[in-house]
């Protein structure tokens, strides 16, 4: 016998929606007890920091914010006893002397020039920075040979002055390294075709910078002396760090090279930069060349912290680098040997490109260690920022308690703005080429 | 071993001065550059300082634009180099700079062994004291048992000792690094008493909270006199800075100022005479132009008008002549004559 039972049955045709954890799981509830009060010890830690924010915040945004001057014409605004207020940041000095901070002394009727030299430096950094950018191979020699000849020409007004005998004593030299590059070609039995290119080009490069530099473009003569501010701050911080990448690579191949010569070099020249105090370097540099150069003979007194500074930041570079190639396992050596690569493209096209990858943090680190190092330029008598500041503060049109602060607040965001750029910037590369091995 | 290192010391050191000293004719490699170098502080109010458009202003500036004056006729024809007091000399020395002028204090070790000249005083300091009004104090002999801030490791620090020693009196040193930290520390309240030199006080003064609750006291306990060096051997570019200094002394004396200089050449007065080359030729015998006083007066000034609007009334420092009036006013400033 058979009965047919009707069983209900039941099929759910869609599915459930989720049941929202409980209140005390989610929301901003949850995200705190998670986040600051997991445990004693993080409760009592996140009290502590809350409290130091309530110390620390809500006076320094008094101060330099709700408090604040902001405009005014002497420090009458910025004293209480002439009417003025005191408790804040005086920002009306600040404003009063920003033309000052950005240019130092440099002569008022050509300082659209400098104005020049900021727009140029802003494309070429854009261009090269910005990874989207179209024709960022024209960008690079841009920025690493049209913008320093521009820059030249319009901070001092060109017009070198060779003398002709400058000229002939270039032509024989031109003449000279292109016939040892043939010379070089036919012993080796390379092409000769490629050598002369090679050799005229380099020669063709230098003579065109050269004759840039020496004509005449109408532009008043503004000495070094006279340069300041931000301008001197920017310009010893942007030669540093074009100057330092490639010489630091090169001083870090050399360090590992084979070559004996070649690897003394290096390491001689990495250890005693490293060995002495940049401030040293700076002094022997201002204070003491002069005293052994002959008398008519005289380094630009700009030029010479800005040699120093360059070389410093190369031998860290070097150091750097160094840990790259380093961390390179030996395999992708041999790997590029067995491919028949020579030095150079191994180099290139394989070692490099991996080894500077690891160091990126490294190098964005000595980059914000060398921007802030410009400041002590300031010791040799170069008018930087800092400098312009600390003697603007002492102006006895300004004189008034808060005036210090607020000058030091100031060199203080300038310094942050351009770290902490440096910084965030070196970050989103760093995502962008370890995608491969994010750990 | 040791000799040799010694010798070798002594050999470099020498060949240093040597090049020193064989920049002679120092006016005509100015004149050939077309400017003259002018090692100025790296910032001291009244004296040397950057003004918003970065021209430097200054007691001390104005005597390298009245020297660049005399020259080229062009008082903007300088360059300045400001230089720390440590290095202010080597730069002399090397050849850097044509004349330091930077309120240095002229004393027998730095005119006999650092190679250098003292060719003129342009001011003559010394060290003060500042105190509150409150205190009721109207001199430094008053100051017995007061606490007073000074800056570490100066000469300040030895002359204060020195002062409170001959006069049997005690007192409390507070001590600081810097200028800075020092005059903050008595303007909170930290001590009595604040001492430097007398010209910094009154710039000090300004930057306190309440400046007319203070005064400078009257005493003066050390001398500074200050003013320009120059390298030793180099005796025409030494004539040279002293006596644009004394023409603006003799100037000031003589009623001759920026304004009137020119009406002030047809004038009788035979030293106003000798001193605009109007008579005799004393501007060529120290290988300038005759109108080299004229061309000082025109673009810079006499003593007086530069002190006053420099540090003097003129300017907020509101310092007093004093010791820095000329000699006909109970002064210190002696004009040498031109003749």
């Amino acid at each position: 016998m058979s009965t047919t039972v009707d069983i209900p049955r039941f099929v759910q045709a869609k599915q459930v929606e989720a049941l929202p954890p409980p209140n005390l799981a989610r929301g901003p509830v949850a995200w705190i007890r998670e986040n600051l009060f997991s445990g004693p010890f993080n409760t009592i830690l996140t009290l502590v920091v809350f409290y130091l924010l309530y110390v620390s915040v809500p006076p320094l945004m008094k101060f330099l914010f709700i408090d604040a001057v902001w405009s005014g014409t002497d420090r009458a605004a910025c004293r209480a006893d002439m009417g003025g207020r005191e408790t804040g940041a005086c920002w009306a000095f600040i404003r009063d002397k920003i033309s000052y901070f950005t240019y130092g002394s440099y002569t008022v009727s050509e300082r659209w020039r400098v104005d020049i030299f900021f727009a140029l430096l802003a494309i070429g950094v854009g261009w090269l920075l910005w990874l989207r950018a179209p024709r960022r191979d024209l960008g690079a020699i841009y920025f690493f040979w049209l913008f320093p000849v521009f820059s030249y020409i319009l901070l001092t007004g060109g017009n070198a002055d060779f003398s002709g005998r400058f000229w002939i004593g270039f032509l024989i030299l031109g003449a000279l390294l292109v016939a040892l590059l043939a010379f070089l070609a036919v012993i080796l039995k390379a092409s000769l075709r490629t050598a002369l290119i090679i050799g005229g080009g380099i020669v063709g490069v230098i003579g065109i910078t050269l004759a840039l530099m020496d004509m005449d473009f109408g532009l008043r003569h503004v000495p070094t002396a006279l340069w300041g501010g931000i301008l001197v701050t920017l310009l010893v911080a942007t030669v540093g760090i074009v100057f330092s990448l490639p010489f630091g690579i090169l001083l870090a191949l050399g360090r590992r090279s084979k070559l004996p010569i070649v690897r003394m070099a290096s390491v001689i020249f990495i250890e005693f930069v490293r060995g002495v105090p940049l401030i040293t370097v700076l002094i022997m540099a201002n204070t003491m060349l002069p005293l052994f150069l002959p008398g008519d003979m005289t380094v630009d007194r700009l030029m010479r912290p800005l040699i120093g500074t360059a070389f410093f930041a190369s031998a860290y570079m070097a150091e750097v680098v160094r840990g790259g190639l380093q961390a390179m396992p030996k395999g992708q050596y041999e790997g590029a040997q067995s491919l028949g690569l020579s030095y150079p493209q191994m180099m290139i096209l394989i070692i490099l490109p991996q080894a500077l990858r690891i160091v990126i943090p490294g190098i964005v680190n000595t980059f914000i260690g060398l921007f802030k190092d410009t400041s002590l330029v300031a010791i040799v008598g170069i008018f930087d920022l800092v400098k312009t500041i600390e003697a603007s503060r002492i102006d006895p049109n300004w004189a008034a308690p808060s005036i210090s602060l607020t000058g030091y607040a100031f060199a203080a965001l300038f310094y942050f703005i351009f770290c902490f750029g440096m910084s965030r910037y070196s970050l989103g590369v760093e995502r962008r080429l370890a995608s491969g091995h994010k750990r | 071993m040791k000799k040799a290192l010694v010798a070798i010391a002594f050999g470099l050191t020498a060949s240093v001065f040597a090049t020193g000293a064989s920049a002679q004719a120092t006016l005509n490699s100015v004149k050939q550059k077309g400017f003259l170098t002018c090692g100025s502080n790296t910032g001291l109010a009244g004296f040397g300082l950057p003004d918003a458009q970065g021209n430097w202003t200054g007691l001390d500036v104005d005597l390298c634009r009245a020297i660049a004056a005399a020259i080229f006729d062009d008082p903007t024809k300088v360059r300045y180099i400001p230089l720390a007091a440590k290095d202010r000399f080597t730069a002399l020395q090397s050849g850097e700079v044509d004349v330091l002028s930077r309120n240095s204090t002229m004393t027998m070790s730095r005119d006999t062994q650092l190679g250098l000249d003292f060719p003129a005083i342009n001011y003559f300091d010394g060290q003060g004291f500042m105190v509150r009004k409150k205190l009721g104090v109207s001199s430094a002999k008053e100051l017995n048992g007061a606490s007073i801030c000074t800056q570490q490791g100066t000469t300040t620090e030895l002359n204060l000792a020195d002062y409170f020693r001959a006069n049997n009196m005690k007192y409390e040193v507070v001590a600081f690094a810097t200028s800075d930290e020092t005059f903050k520390a008595y303007d909170a309240g930290r001590c009595d008493a604040f001492t430097t030199d007398a010209s910094g006080l009154y710039a000090e003064r300004l930057r306190a909270s309440a400046p007319d609750d203070h005064i400078v006291l009257p005493e003066i306990i050390s001398k500074e006199p200050l003013g320009p060096a120059v390298r030793h051997g180099d005796n025409q570019w030494g004539d040279i800075v002293r006596w644009t200094h004394n023409a603006m002394l003799n100037a000031e004396e003589l009623g001759v100022t920026k304004a009137n200089v020119d009406q002030m050449k047809t004038s009788d007065n035979p030293e106003i005479k000798r001193l605009l080359g109007t008579e005799g030729k004393f501007g060529e015998a120290v290988g300038l132009t005759n109108d080299w006083a004229v061309r000082i007066i025109k673009h810079v000034g006499n003593y007086g008008e530069v002190f006053e609007k420099n540090v003097g009334e003129g300017s907020k420092l509101k310092i007093k002549r004093g010791q820095n009036a000329l000699w006909t006013k109970g002064g210190l400033q002696y004009g040498i004559p031109v003749r």
